[in-house]
C-alpha cells in the first residue's frame, strides 16, 4: 500500500503531463502546485503540500468548498529545481480560475514575478520570499506572508534579549549568524548588521558552502569567537550537520537558535542527541492538539484521503505550516467572495482578497487554529501582515514551545524595505501604488 | 604566531585531516570500479544513498542491526551483480564515455528507485559511536572521526592486500592492465566485473553508514561525490593509497583555506578550494599523484 502511496505524485505527474487532469470549471477554483515530492528537499515538500491538500480536501469535503466553490487542485514535479518550477507555471498558468500560486522556494518565486504580475495572479511566498515584496506599492501581486526574512531577523534577535533580561543585556554580547552560501542564506546579512548597531552586540557573520555536509572549519572558528549564541540560518542537511559539528567542538546546543528553515523535525532528528536542547523560531506550532488538525484528523484521514503517506507526520512542522498556508488562501478568497460574489474569483479578485486578509485571535480561534498561529493583519501596502513568531525547542522526539508570542520589530525593519522596493521600482520603471489603486480590479470578463 | 593561534591552526589541520578521510571512504568506491574495469563509475555516491537508506529503514523496521547490515550487504551484492548484467555487460568494449554516460543515467534511476522504495523522509541512523569530543594538550578530537578514521585505514589495508596478494585480486589487475590479454588467458570478464561492481556496493554501504551517521540518512548522501572528485584527480583514478593520501591532502588544506584565506574574500571558499588544488595537480601531473602513468603508442 504505501510502495502505492508513494507512487501517486509520479502519476499524478504523468496524469499532468498527459494534459487529462481536471482542470477548475464553473464555480471552482484552482491551485496549480508547484510541489517537490522527490529530489533533496522531498521531505519538505512532501510535508507542506501534503497539509495544503489536507486543509483543501477537508473544506471541500466539510463546508462542500468555499460559499460553494469546490477547491481544486494539480501538482507539477519541481524537485525544487528553478526550471523545473518555471515549466509547470507555464504549462499551468493559463488554466482558468487560478486562485493563487504556492511555489514554497525561494528560487521559483523570484522567477515567477514577473510573470504573475502580468497574469494579475497572486504568488505567496508563506515564511520566505525576497524581502521587499513586503511592499505592496511596488508588488501588489506578491505575498510573503507571515513572516519575511528581515522580520525574522528581528524576532530572532528578540527572543536572544528576552533571554537576556531585555535589550539592554544585549549589549557586549557576541552573536554569530552561520548562513547558508546561497542568496537565500545571505539575504539577511545587512539586517544582522542593523541589528547589531541597534542594540549593541558583537557580531559575526560565516558562511557555510551549499549544501553544508561538511562544516568542521566554520565550527572551529566559532569555538575561537566564543560567541554567547549562534544564530543558525540553514537549509536541508546543513542543519543537522550543523548541530552536531558543534557538539564535536563542545559548543552548548542551547545556544544555538534556528531560523524558520532550520526548524523542522527533519533538521534536528537526523542529529540525534546533538539536537536534544536546540531551539528554532516558528510562525506556527507543531502538534495534533489544534481543532483543526483533529478534524482533518477525523474529517480527512479517517476517510482514507489524507495526504501524508505516514500518517505519523501530520502535526509536523512542515505539515502544520502546509495548513496555516491553506487557511491563509482559503480565507482570502472568502474575504474576497464577500466583496465580488460567491463565484469562481479572477487571480486580481484573489489578490484583493489577500489585501484585506486580516485574521485576529479571535478569527483564528474560530477557525480552530488557535495556538497554530496568532493572527495575521495583510493590508495593501503590508503583504507580509504581521505575522507574530514563537519559539520551539527539541527534546529529541518532538518539538515543545518555550516562548509567547513575539512580534518583530516592523517599524525598524519598514525604512530598509521600502528603500529596497523603491530601488527595484526605479529599476523596473515600475509606477508606485498608492491605496486609491486597490480597489481597481480586474474581474471575469 | 602566539600559542594560542598555533594551537588553533594544528586543530584546523587535524580536523581537516580526519574530514579527509570521510572523503576518501567515498573515493574508494570510484578506485574500486576504476581501477579494474576503467569506468568512472559516477552512480557511486547513489549506491551510498541506497545502501543507507536500505539499512536504515530495515532498522526502523525492527530488523536487528547485525541482520540488517547483512541483509544490506547481500542487496548491494545484488545490486552490484544487476548493474553488471543489465547495463555494463551489454555495454562491453563500448567508450569510457559511453560507459561514463551509463553511470551517470544509473545514478538517476538508483536515486529515485531508493526514494520510490524507501520513501523520502529524512532518517536519524546511530551506529552507537559516540560524536562527543575529547581533549588532547588543547585540541579537541572526536570520537567518531576516530572510528572513522580506523575503519577507512582498515578498509584501505584490506583491499590493498587483496589487490597484491590473493588470485583473484591479481585477476583484477590484469583485467585492468589489458582486458583483451586477460581474456585470452583465461580470465573470466563477467565474473570479475560482477565481483567488483559487488566490492563497490560494500564500500558503497560503509561509507554510506559513515556519512549517514553523520548527516542523517536523506538524499544529499548522494551529493557527497562532490567530496570525492577532487580527491580523484589528486590521489590517482586507480590508487586506493592514493585516495586515502589524497583525502587527507584535500581535507586539511581546504579547512585551512577557509580560516586563513576565507575572510579576505567573503568566506565560504572551502567547496570550491578543494577543486583548485585538484586542478593545480591536474596542470602538473595529470595522472594524479599516485596514478599509473599509461603511455600509448599508435
Amino acid at each position: 500500500m504505501s510502495f502505492f502511496r508513494r507512487l501517486a505524485p509520479a502519476l499524478l505527474a504523468a496524469t499532468i503531463l498527459t494534459g487529462s487532469f481536471s482542470t477548475a470549471r464553473a464555480d471552482e477554483q484552482f491551485f496549480p502546485l508547484q510541489s517537490y515530492r522527490v529530489g533533496p528537499y522531498a521531505a519538505g515538500g512532501t510535508g507542506f503540500f501534503g497539509g495544503f491538500i489536507d486543509y483543501l480536501t477537508l473544506i471541500n469535503d466539510r463546508d462542500g468548498g468555499v460559499n460553494g466553490v469546490k477547491l481544486t487542485w494539480a501538482e507539477g514535479e519541481t524537485e525544487y529545481e528553478v526550471e523545473k518550477g518555471v515549466e509547470v507555471y507555464q504549462r499551468l498558468k493559463s488554466t482558468p480560475g487560478i486562485a493563487a500560486w504556492n511555489p514554497l522556494s525561494v528560487g521559483i518565486a523570484y522567477a515567477m514575478i514577473d510573470g504573475v504580475t502580468e497574469d494579475r495572479v497572486p504568488l505567496l511566498t508563506v515564511n520566505h520570499g525576497r524581502t521587499d515584496t513586503t511592499d505592496g506599492r511596488v508588488f501588489p501581486y506578491v505575498f510573503p506572508l507571515l513572516l519575511n526574512p528581515y522580520s525574522e531577523s528581528s524576532g530572532i534577535v528578540n527572543y536572544i534579549a528576552s533571554k537576556e533580561g531585555g535589550a539592554e543585556g544585549l549589549k557586549g554580547k557576541k552573536i554569530v549568524v552561520l548562513y547558508h552560501g546561497s542568496p537565500y542564506g545571505k539575504e539577511t546579512i545587512p539586517i544582522y548588521e542593523l541589528l547589531a548597531e541597534k542594540f549593541g552586540f558583537e557580531l559575526v557573520q560565516i558562511e557555510v558552502p551549499h549544501p553544508g555536509s561538511e562544516q568542521q572549519a566554520q565550527w572551529l572558528q566559532i569555538r575561537r569567537e566564543r560567541p554567547d549564541y549562534v544564530v543558525l540560518r540553514g537549509w536541508g542537511v546543513m542543519n543537522p550537520v550543523a548541530l552536531t559539528t558543534a557538539q564535536r567542538n563542545g559548543f552548548p546546543v542551547d545556544r544555538i537558535i534556528g531560523n524558520v528553515w532550520s526548524n523542522s523535525e527533519e533538521d534536528a532528528l537526523p542529529a540525534g542527541d546533538a539536537a536534544i536542547g536546540y531551539t528554532a523560531i516558528t510562525t506556527q506550532a507543531s502538534g495534533q492538539e489544534y481543532p483543526v488538525l483533529k478534524e482533518i484528523i477525523s474529517g480527512v484521514y479517517d476517510q482514507g484521503k489524507g495526504n501524508l503517506a505516514d500518517k505519523n507526520r501530520i502535526g509536523s512542522v512542515y505539515h502544520n505550516l502546509g495548513i496555516v498556508n491553506g487557511i491563509l488562501n482559503v480565507e482570502a478568497i472568502r474575504i474576497a467572495q464577500a466583496k465580488f460574489g460567491n463565484r469562481t474569483l479572477t487571480g486580481d479578485e484573489v489578490r484583493w482578497g489577500f489585501e484585506h486578509l486580516q485574521l485576529s485571535p479571535e478569527r483564528v480561534k474560530e477557525l480552530g487554529a488557535e495556538g497554530l498561529f496568532h493572527s495575521i493583519n495583510v493590508t495593501w501596502d503590508n503583504h507580509e501582515g504581521e505575522g507574530y513568531v514563537t519559539f520551539q525547542q527539541w527534546d529529541g522526539k518532538k518539538w515543545n514551545v518555550v516562548s509567547d508570542w513575539i512580534a518583530p520589530d516592523w517599524a525598524l525593519l519598514r525604512p530598509i524595505i521600502e528603500a529596497s522596493s523603491e530601488a527595484y521600482a526605479r529599476e523596473k520603471g515600475i509606477a508606485i501604488r498608492t491605496a486609491a489603486d486597490v480597489d481597481t480590479v480586474i474581474g471575469p470578463n | 604566531m602566539d600559542w594560542f593561534e598555533f594551537l588553533f591552526a594544528v586543530e584546523v589541520a587535524v580536523g581537516g585531516l580526519l574530514s579527509g578521510v570521510m572523503y576518501a571512504l567515498v573515493a574508494i568506491g570510484f578506485v574500486l570500479i576504476y581501477k579494474t574495469s576503467g569506468v568512472l563509475n559516477f552512480a557511486q555516491g547513489a549506491m551510498v544513498l541506497f545502501a543507507a537508506l536500505t539499512f536504515v529503514s530495515l532498522v526502523e523496521r525492527e530488523v536487528p542491526f547485525a541482520l540488517a547490515l547483512v541483509v544490506t550487504l547481500v542487496i548491494m551484492g545484488l545490486l552490484g551483480l544487476a548493474i553488471e548484467r543489465t547495463v555494463l555487460r551489454p555495454l562491453a568494449n563500448r567508450s569510457p564515455m559511453t560507459l561514463f554516460m551509463a553511470t551517470l543515467g544509473l545514478a538517476w534511476v538508483i536515486e529515485g528507485g531508493a526514494q520510490l522504495i524507501w520513501g523520502t523522509q529524512v532518517h536519524a541512523l546511530d551506529l552507537g559511536i559516540s560524536n562527543a569530543p575529547f581533549e588532547i594538550g588543547g585540541i579537541y578530537i572526536s570520537n567518531f572521526d576516530l572510528v572513522a578514521a580506523a575503519i577507512a585505514l582498515a578498509l584501505v589495508i584490506v583491499l590493498t592486500s587483496f589487490f597484491r596478494f590473493t588470485r583473484t585480486g591479481l585477476s583484477f589487475r590484469a583485467v585492468a592492465d589489458d582486458t583483451f590479454a586477460a581474456i585470452a588467458i583465461g580470465l573470466r570478464l563477467n565474473r570479475i566485473q560482477a565481483a567488483v561492481w559487488t566490492a563497490a556496493g560494500v564500500v558503497a554501504l560503509v561509507a554510506g553508514l559513515l556519512w549517514g551517521a553523520r548527516l542523517g540518512v536523506q538524499f544529499s548522501l548522494s551529493l557527497v561525490v562532490l567530496k570525492a572528485l577532487p580527491v580523484l584527480v589528486l590521489g590517482g583514478f586507480d590508487s586506493i593509497a592514493g585516495a586515502i593520501v589524497a583525502g587527507l591532502l584535500i581535507g586539511a588544506s581546504e579547512k585551512l583555506a577557509e580560516v586563513y584565506i576565507g575572510p579576505f574574500v567573503g568566506g565560504g571558499i572551502e567547496g570550491w578550494f578543494a577543486y583548485v588544488v585538484a586542478l593545480a595537480v591536474l596542470l602538473i601531473r595529470p595522472q594524479g599523484l599516485f596514478g599509473h602513468k599509461i603511455t600509448e603508442r599508435f
